[in-house]
């Protein structure tokens, strides 16, 4: 209980302090269809939110998952969703689906910005 | 079929692993063995539920439905978590040198254990959930291989109970003088750890700040994917790339539950609870 006491104004001044991140992120459009993705490789600007929205044409329920880009949601069938991701630093990164690994995997490279 | 024997595996074993620790950490505690078994078939009723409606619960605030519904689920685990840290403090020891249920004790008892059947039936809902969607999947494809897909989704069950039950039997060969000190620090950083997580799918979403990225980076050494880095998540909340939020709700609510239970603990012994 103290806890709580103890976090709520801390959360609620960090909350007042680090105003929110304007939605103007950018979005990536990806589908997956036949547990393939389309498109499995995009780049995006190294050190930026960004976000990935993915439409499930396939007849099956997915994970669309990502260890390094820490992210995680299921996505129905002709279901759409978005995750968020970023900053990253340069590099490559990977994600997938986490109920057909085998199949449906892709990629994202994130590029310094010239 | 191994395929989808890993994938269960992976889902139950991490549900399991917080289900072994309640199942010690109750010991001895009067009908628990109803609380836990109640928490599960709970969890797994819940998690069929959930799974029916995934498509409506990803639609709702914006998009960010699953997102609030695992981060509120957690913070209820944490809050009965942090009950039971609390109650055993001043229970713990009486419990230990009598381990027989005594008059007023066992409605006392119950309190805790519904608290920490709540926990077992949110670990079992969020796991379980992924569990029967994959299933599900498996069901509605009837491609071949449907019947070993199937077969090794329940071996995947099987192992992820043995598991669970392997360490709750590991748990309990510590003596029971000191099996609740150990129990209750498990318990505190699986609190911490399920604190942490919710902070981090809610600052994801941009919900709450994140207060830096990538503070540090040790996927080289235990990577989120691999199999020690999701126990050690389950267990502590390890990440390999915190985010400043996350460390900061961790040692909020580790620091948080060690002071009270100190106090709790070091109270003058009383009757009232």
């Amino acid at each position: 209980m103290k806890l709580l006491v103890a976090a709520i104004p801390l959360l609620a001044g960090a909350w007042i302090c680090f105003p929110q991140q304007a939605h103007s992120q950018t979005v990536f459009q990806l589908t997956v269809k036949d547990h393939h993705f389309e498109p499995d490789h995009i780049t995006v600007p190294a050190g930026e939110r960004f976000m990935i929205e993915l439409n499930n044409q396939d007849t099956t329920t997915d994970e669309f998952e990502s260890y390094d880009m820490k992210f995680e949601k299921i996505v129905v069938p002709q279901g759409t969703i978005k995750v968020h991701a970023g900053p990253l630093h340069p590099g490559t990164y990977t994600f997938f689906d986490d109920y057909h690994p085998d199949e449906a995997k892709g990629t994202v490279t994130a590029e310094e910005k010239k | 079929m191994l395929g989808s024997l890993i994938i269960v595996f992976r889902e139950v074993m991490e549900a399991g692993l917080i289900v072994g620790i309640v199942l010690a950490a109750t010991r001895g505690i009067p009908g628990r063995g109803w609380w836990v078994s109640g928490g599960i078939g709970a969890g797994v009723v819940g998690a069929a539920i959930v799974a029916m409606f995934a498509g409506e619960l990803s639609q709702a605030f914006s998009g960010n439905g699953q997102d609030i519904f695992s981060a509120v689920i957690l913070c209820i685990a944490v809050l009965m978590l942090s009950w039971h840290v609390i109650w055993m403090a001043s229970h713990g020891r009486e419990l230990a040198q009598e381990m027989r249920s005594v008059g007023n004790e066992v409605s006392e008892g119950s309190r805790s254990l519904f608290a920490l059947a709540t926990v077992v039936a949110v670990a079992v809902l969020r796991e379980g959930m992924e569990v029967v969607l994959f299933l599900y999947g498996i069901a509605v494809s009837a491609h071949t291989g449907f019947m070993s897909m199937l077969t090794g989704g329940l071996l995947g069950v099987l192992g992820g109970a043995a598991l669970s039950w392997a360490l709750y039997r590991g748990l309990i060969i510590i003596p029971l003088k000191h099996l609740f000190a150990v129990t209750n620090v498990l318990v505190s950083f699986l609190a911490a750890g399920m604190a942490s997580q919710a902070a981090a799918i809610l600052a994801n979403d941009d919900l709450i700040p994140a207060m830096g990225y990538d503070i540090w980076d040790t996927s080289w050494l235990l990577s989120d994917g691999s199999m020690l880095g999701r126990t050690a998540k389950v267990l502590i909340g390890y990440t390999d790339r915190p985010m400043g939020i996350q460390l900061l709700v961790w040692v909020l609510t580790l620091v948080g539950l060690v002071v009270v239970e100190r106090f709790v603990r070091t109270r003058p012994q009383s009757s009232a609870s």
